[in-house]
């Protein structure tokens, strides 16, 4: 049987931390969906050619098909199952089901993780920003542009939360 | 019966965009994919796969593997003697390969154990001895070899099957023409690629029952394999459909690793998994085939067709799969998109030393429609007629008969190609705009399922339960499969449309054979139409059960009983109402325990000639498409700057998701356009027999990504038609059609040269502009079509020449057609 | 899933302690810096370590220094890169190479260091262990033939990393530290013309830093051709700087090819044709013509040979007239699809 030696492994994930004992040989994809059970990351090749398995690591969105598990000790580490905020779904999470954002939805959970931090970079981006910010992520069914769309009514509805919860502060 | 009245004015459901039912489990990472399950005890499957060509299996040593730590069980093709395949006239496929292998990749043996790094260790630990065979590596080697035949049903040597029809003289058609134009195109395969790799997972219980969860579009197909590939009773299989992570027809066959971790399941007693590696996927294959095209098109000085002659040669890789079918596809719809007076082909599919070619989006039709919208465009510039009025002049009268007896229901591609026109200022811009910057204009048309099924039966092509009770909730039962496209929206949304309610008092539960009445799968744009009729239908006979029960309560005329709002009323006075909940419980205290069913069938066909079971479709739907480029001259990169796009769908059921389907089609035919070719690699043949695939990575089979999309403006044109449910057609597979080849003829248009072959490289454009530069034709694509010895064509005389549709009367024709069709294509009729 | 065969992980947090490890466990230890490139070799079995030595906990290796020149720490993710706008603005070249290597998504894993030690590609050698073992291996692993090149002795994989043209092209040097010594080495040595081979680094040193002069009247420029958008690696391009005077003339250039060879590819043909002229058409074109010469492009990575050979000329032309001052937005836009800059 396989296996390199276990080691300890203290990680946040989606805010809840996590000491998990894992393979140093196992990446933190393969910690993520079959040692935590959060199998909403997906995988498409492992080999960081589709951006199926993005996450985001102390709010950087990386592959985690090529990412040591061991090289995570104590990051944060943010995944799909941690985008709503426990029945409040992300305003990314309901714009791409409103505009058509995702089909099969398998490339799903990396695309929003990575239009996560796009918008947390740039309230209000371009449309060559999305495309570029967005462009490690491959979909077979949507074509991109619902994608797109969403990522930018995402981005309205997110600076319109804002602005109203200022206006009321005031 | 209840009051009905279905338009657009009173859909509530219908016809509004809609969040997807499946949407918020999407996006929160919910949803489970096949590999997403991890059963308790669970081992792990790997297959070794062959790493040559073409062998004979000498012997398979696996007493290294099974002794390595952690491994339960090995596999070898001697544990699976019987033989399946996805068609009745093909059953070519061993679960693991018994006697031979047939390309690099074909499984060999299978290893399970305690995790997957540990199956693949024990790999490597698997002695296989190989005597080698001949490599076939193309479809010319696979026209001239003699010997070492891939397959032994094969026709002859490696060649599949050959096929010739005729409808009606074509040779008096063309000879009588003003113009003749022969063209010869290429078009290169190409796959899927869904971005879930292929997964499952088998579980047996103890009283010898199993269950195999996978990724598969078909899970009835993958029900009756498994019957027969293990000898054991349907009836103890279950095959549960997961969501898709995407399909395009690469999850239609019955694959080698269901079959294996099934039995695997059942020897040892405990779940097993596998899940496809990247490349795996690619060898899986079943894309679109390779083909090579001759098209000699009669055309009179007004632009009208007066008949055509089409030849195919399809590169099958190394097994059967849905070829036959695919074979027929390459020519079956040609007549459907434009009124062909008279029309012959002949196709010819072989076998070669590389994954199997299948059923990729569009079937076998990208590649004719590839070649006829190419020659059109030339067509209309050697006539001097705007190729949009070209074709506009060529469109058939509504529900008419093609040539090849197919019965066309609504059409809408006129107001297609208008809007298209209409909206790309294709006038102020074709032959207007400066050099490097071009547009071009194809159209398409595609089956809103497949009129007959894979096996030859009598029974509905989808079936739909519903049962409600008294919590006044309803669920829903159908076989078919969510592959991404959202067919669980659409039964969802029929169903609560019908019942006045609302989508999330309706729970679905499909693709599950044990649970689920039949339905064939998702494939041939077909589960929109067939199970959504059969919902209706078992909508209906609820809502009946309902108001019959109410009319009764509350005293009101039965046909007065309308359902909306989750109020079941009066249709003349809405206040005399109950809910819907209420309303199922009179019914249930009336009728008892309240279930209903819904069946479709498509309409019989009009041909009745052998071989006329592919093409017919209860209704076509129509696609026109305007491509804008700019063509860099120096290096021939080609941008497509912006698609125009306008699809007939009859009726779009959610918008938001027929838009989604026309720009995904579109971002698929951009992608085959320009660049998406699964290719292989050939070894110099002095130094190696190797032949092996060219591009098996995500990285090296190139699809377009968010850069390089063009911006889609999608017109959805509506016109119900009468075999859709509410009148919706397909939209799955038409809008890619005509994209490859509009691109094609703006490239033209931006710089005067063609590249009659895809995918359009910017190697292959430069070469062109090169040859143009030097004052040569500037043209690149394939000289010739290869010279086949073709059977005697089946003469079908076309209806408006007085044939009923079966194989001609004609004493000279007869007898030839006699024996070609007891010969050759008999079964293929039979099972497609 | 495609995973990761077994090895032992060791984090040291010194480069002296790196090196003491390298130098104690041989040739079986390998570096990991971001790990993008090796982890997928390795999952391939392209690459077999038995032990990693990962960089990443040391501290050092992750600092930028702007105050004589510039020196990046190796360990510098190509996402922080992209971040600095000084970068952008003296070392244009390098931030412009930096922003079109692989996606966004890898660029922030992946490092300066990792992305100048790349190792070569080609399409023989970047696939499956069982794929490799249906064509019974080649030269660069564990087989006998090349089979780009079935005559030559020598491994001709392709240089394909984007970063190091632009470096060469800025005059960049690189500090390699081993448990005994250290030393530092133009970027233009770094490389040699053997696929197998293709790094000057003994495998006994780490590279810890990236060294660039202050560029005093320097303007550089890097142009990648690939098929799409993203993800791609070179299939050819073009790193050029020039340093000019208040006149336009130029004093000194660098005109680098990369990703149609075994190693990147800096001409002194051209250094020397370009010294004491001035960028006008028949300059650059000519330049472009004494550049396609040097290319020796081959059948192992994508499109074809010929066609990327062609390219050549094209895009040195689009690079130095960038450097000239004509306006190539739009073009750099449709070729680079770069966002920013």
């Amino acid at each position: 049987m396989s296996g390199s030696k276990k080691v300890q492994l203290h990680l946040n994930v989606n805010n809840e931390d996590m000491h998990v004992l894992v393979e140093s040989s196992k990446t933190l994809l393969e910690v993520l969906r079959e040692d935590l059970t959060l199998t909403g990351t997906k995988h498409g090749c492992e080999l960081g050619e589709c951006g199926a398995c993005t996450v985001l690591k102390d709010g950087k969105p990386v592959l985690s098909c090529l990412l040591l598990a061991l090289e995570c000790e104590d990051a944060q580490i943010e995944t799909i199952e941690g985008l709503a905020d426990k029945d409040q779904l992300h305003p990314l999470q309901l714009a791409f089901a409103q505009h058509g954002g995702l089909q099969c939805g398998y490339c799903t959970p990396g695309m929003l993780m990575t239009a996560k931090a796009l918008l947390e970079n740039e309230a209000r981006p371009t449309r060559a920003q999305i495309r570029e910010a967005l462009s490690g992520n491959l979909c077979r069914c949507t074509g991109y542009q619902q994608v797109i769309e969403s990522v930018e009514e995402a981005a309205i509805t997110i600076e319109e939360t804002e602005n109203s919860a200022a206006g009321v502060k005031s | 019966m209840s009051h009905r009245e279905y338009s657009s004015d009173t859909f509530r459901i219908i016809g509004k965009p809609r969040v997807r039912i499946d949407a918020l489990s999407k996006v929160t990472g919910q949803t489970l994919f096949a590999d997403d399950i991890s059963l308790p005890r669970m081992l792990h499957c790997k297959l070794l796969r062959s790493s040559l060509p073409h062998a004979l299996i000498e012997t398979v040593d696996v007493s290294r593997a099974s002794a390595h730590p952690g491994v339960q069980l090995v596999l070898t093709g001697e544990d699976f003697p019987v033989e399946y395949g996805i068609l009745p006239v093909s059953q070519d496929e061993r679960p693991l390969c018994r006697d031979k292998v047939r390309f690099v990749g074909d499984p060999v043996a299978a290893v399970i154990a305690c995790d997957e790094q540990t199956a693949c260790e024990a790999l490597s630990l698997i002695d296989v001895s190989y005597q080698p065979l001949p490599t076939i590596a193309t479809v010319a080697e696979a026209l001239q070899a003699t010997e070492a035949p891939l397959q032994n049903y094969a026709e002859e040597h490696n060649i599949h099957r050959r096929l010739a029809y005729s409808f009606g003289d074509v040779d008096e058609a063309l000879a009588q023409a003003d113009h003749v134009f022969e063209d010869t195109f290429l078009y290169e395969g190409n796959t899927h690629m869904a971005m879930e790799q292929h997964a499952s997972v088998a579980a047996t219980d103890p009283d010898g029952r199993v269950t195999l969860w996978s990724s598969t579009q078909c899970p009835h197909y993958v029900h009756r394999a498994l019957a027969k590939a293990l000898e054991m009773p349907a009836a103890h299989i279950r095959v549960i459909a997961c969501p898709n992570g995407g399909g395009f027809g690469g999850k239609t066959d019955p694959f080698n690793h269901e079959i294996v971790v099934t039995k695997a399941s059942m020897l040892l007693g405990r779940p097993v998994k596998i899940c496809l590696t990247r490349q795996e996927v690619f060898y899986c294959h079943r894309g679109r085939h390779q083909v090579t095209m001759k098209f000699r098109t009669g055309v009179n000085n007004d632009g009208k067709l007066t008949g055509m002659h089409l030849q195919t040669l399809l590169d099958g890789g190394a097994y059967g799969s849905y070829g036959i079918a695919s074979t027929f596809y390459t020519t079956a719809l040609q007549p459907v998109t434009y009124q062909l007076p008279r029309y012959s082909w002949e196709a010819c599919r072989v076998f070669t030393n590389k994954p199997p070619s299948g059923p990729k989006r569009g079937h076998g039709t990208p590649q004719p429609r590839f070649g006829q919208e190419v020659q059109l465009d030339k067509i209309a510039e050697k006539l001097q007629i705007d190729p949009a009025k070209l074709r506009l002049g060529m469109i058939a009268p509504a529900n008419s008969l093609t040539c090849n007896f197919l019965k066309v229901g609504t059409i809408g591609l006129a107001e297609c190609i208008d809007r298209v026109v209409s909206r790309s200022g294709w006038k102020d811009k074709h032959k207007k705009l400066p050099r490097g910057r071009g547009v071009g204009l194809a159209c398409g048309a595609y089956m809103s399922g497949a009129g007959t099924a894979i096996y030859w039966n009598k029974m509905p092509h989808s079936g739909v339960q519903i049962k409600l009770d008294r919590s006044g909730a309803v669920t829903v039962y159908c076989g078919a499969t969510d592959v991404g496209q959202g067919s669980d929206d659409v039964l969802v949304s029929l169903v609560t449309e019908v019942l006045g309610i609302e989508t999330i008092d309706v729970k679905c539960v499909t693709g599950d054979t044990d649970l689920t009445p039949v339905d064939l799968g998702s494939y041939s744009s077909r589960v929109t139409l067939m199970m959504g009729n059969a919902a209706i239908e078992a909508a209906e006979r609820a809502r009946d059960l309902i108001a019959s029960a109410v009319a009764e309560k509350l005293e009101i005329a039965v046909d007065h009983i309308g359902f909306a709002e989750r109020l079941v009323f009066d249709v003349e006075d809405p206040n005399r109402n109950m809910t819907f909940q209420q309303a199922v419980i009179c019914a249930e205290e009336k009728h008892g325990t309240m279930a209903t069913t819904g069946s479709y069938a498509p309409p019989k066909s009009a041909a009745r000639f052998p071989g006329g079971g592919v093409g017919p479709s209860p209704t076509y739907s129509y696609t026109a498409a305007v491509a804008e480029v700019e063509v860099d001259e120096a290096s021939g990169v080609v941008e497509v700057t912006r698609i125009y796009i306008a699809h007939d769908i009859g009726r779009s059921l959610n918008p938001v998701q027929v838009e989604g389907q026309v720009i995904g089609g579109v971002y698929m035919g951009v992608g085959e356009a320009l660049m998406e070719e699964s290719g292989s690699r050939r070894l110099p043949p002095k130094l190696s027999d190797a032949l092996v695939h060219d591009n098996p990575s995500m990285l090296e089979y190139k699809t377009l990504t968010m850069h390089d999309m063009p911006e889609v403006c999608v017109d959805i044109i509506e016109n119900p038609d009468p075999n859709g449910p509410f009148g919706a057609k397909e939209v799955g597979q038409g809008p890619l059609l005509p994209i490859m080849p509009a691109i094609a003829n703006a490239i033209f248009d931006a710089v005067g040269v063609r590249v009659d072959e895809v995918p359009i490289t910017p190697v292959k454009v430069l070469k062109a502009l090169e040859m143009q530069a030097a004052g040569h034709d500037a043209r690149v694509g394939p000289k010739a079509f290869p010279n086949i010895e073709w059977p005697q064509a089946m003469f079908v005389l076309p209806p408006w020449e007085g044939g009923d549709g079966k194989a001609s009367n004609r004493p000279e024709r007869k007898r030839a057609a006699k024996m070609h069709t007891m010969d050759k294509v008999k079964g293929a009729s039979e099972q497609t | 899933m495609m995973r990761l065969p077994p090895f032992r992980y060791i984090a040291p947090t010194s480069v002296s302690e790196a090196a003491k490890i390298l130098k104690e466990e041989g040739p079986c230890a390998m570096l990991v810096a971001g790990g993008t490139d090796l982890l997928a070799n390795m999952k391939r079995g392209q690459q077999t370590p038995e032990i990693l030595i990962s960089l990443s906990n040391i501290k050092s290796l992750h600092d930028v220094s702007n105050s004589s020149g510039l020196t990046l720490g190796a360990g510098l993710t190509l996402g922080s890169l992209l971040e600095n706008d000084s970068i952008r603005d003296s070392h244009t070249g390098l931030w412009q190479a930096a922003g079109v290597v692989a996606t966004p998504l890898l660029r922030n894993t992946a490092t300066i260091g990792g992305n100048i030690c790349l190792d070569t590609r080609c399409s023989y050698y970047n696939q499956n262990e069982d794929w490799r073992k249906a064509i019974n291996n080649c030269l660069k692993k564990d087989g006998d033939t090349c089979w780009v090149a079935t005559t030559s002795k020598t491994c001709r994989a392709v240089s394909s990393t984007d970063t190091a043209p632009a470096l060469i092209s800025l005059g960049a040097r690189v500090r390699l530290v081993s448990a005994d010594a250290e030393r530092i080495v133009e970027m233009k040595d770094l490389y040699q013309d053997d696929g197998a081979n293709y790094l000057q680094r003994h495998s006994n040193e780490v590279l810890t830093e990236v060294i660039l002069e202050p560029l005093v009247g320097w303007r550089s420029t890097y142009w990648k051709l690939r098929r799409r958008g993203s993800f791609d690696f070179p299939i050819l391009s073009v790193a050029a700087a020039v340093q000019t005077d208040g006149g336009g003339t130029i004093e000194d250039a660098r005109i680098v090819l990369g990703a149609v060879s075994s190693l990147p590819l800096l001409s002194t043909e051209a250094t020397e044709f370009l010294v004491g002229k001035k960028l006008d058409d028949d300059v650059i074109e000519e330049t472009g013509h004494i550049m396609a010469k040097l290319a020796k492009p081959r059948g192992n990575t994508d499109l074809t040979p010929i066609w990327r050979k062609k390219m050549v000329p094209s895009f040195v032309n689009h690079a130095l007239r960038e450097l000239r001052g004509d306006d190539v937005r739009e073009l750099r836009k449709r070729i680079a699809h770069q966002a920013r800059g």
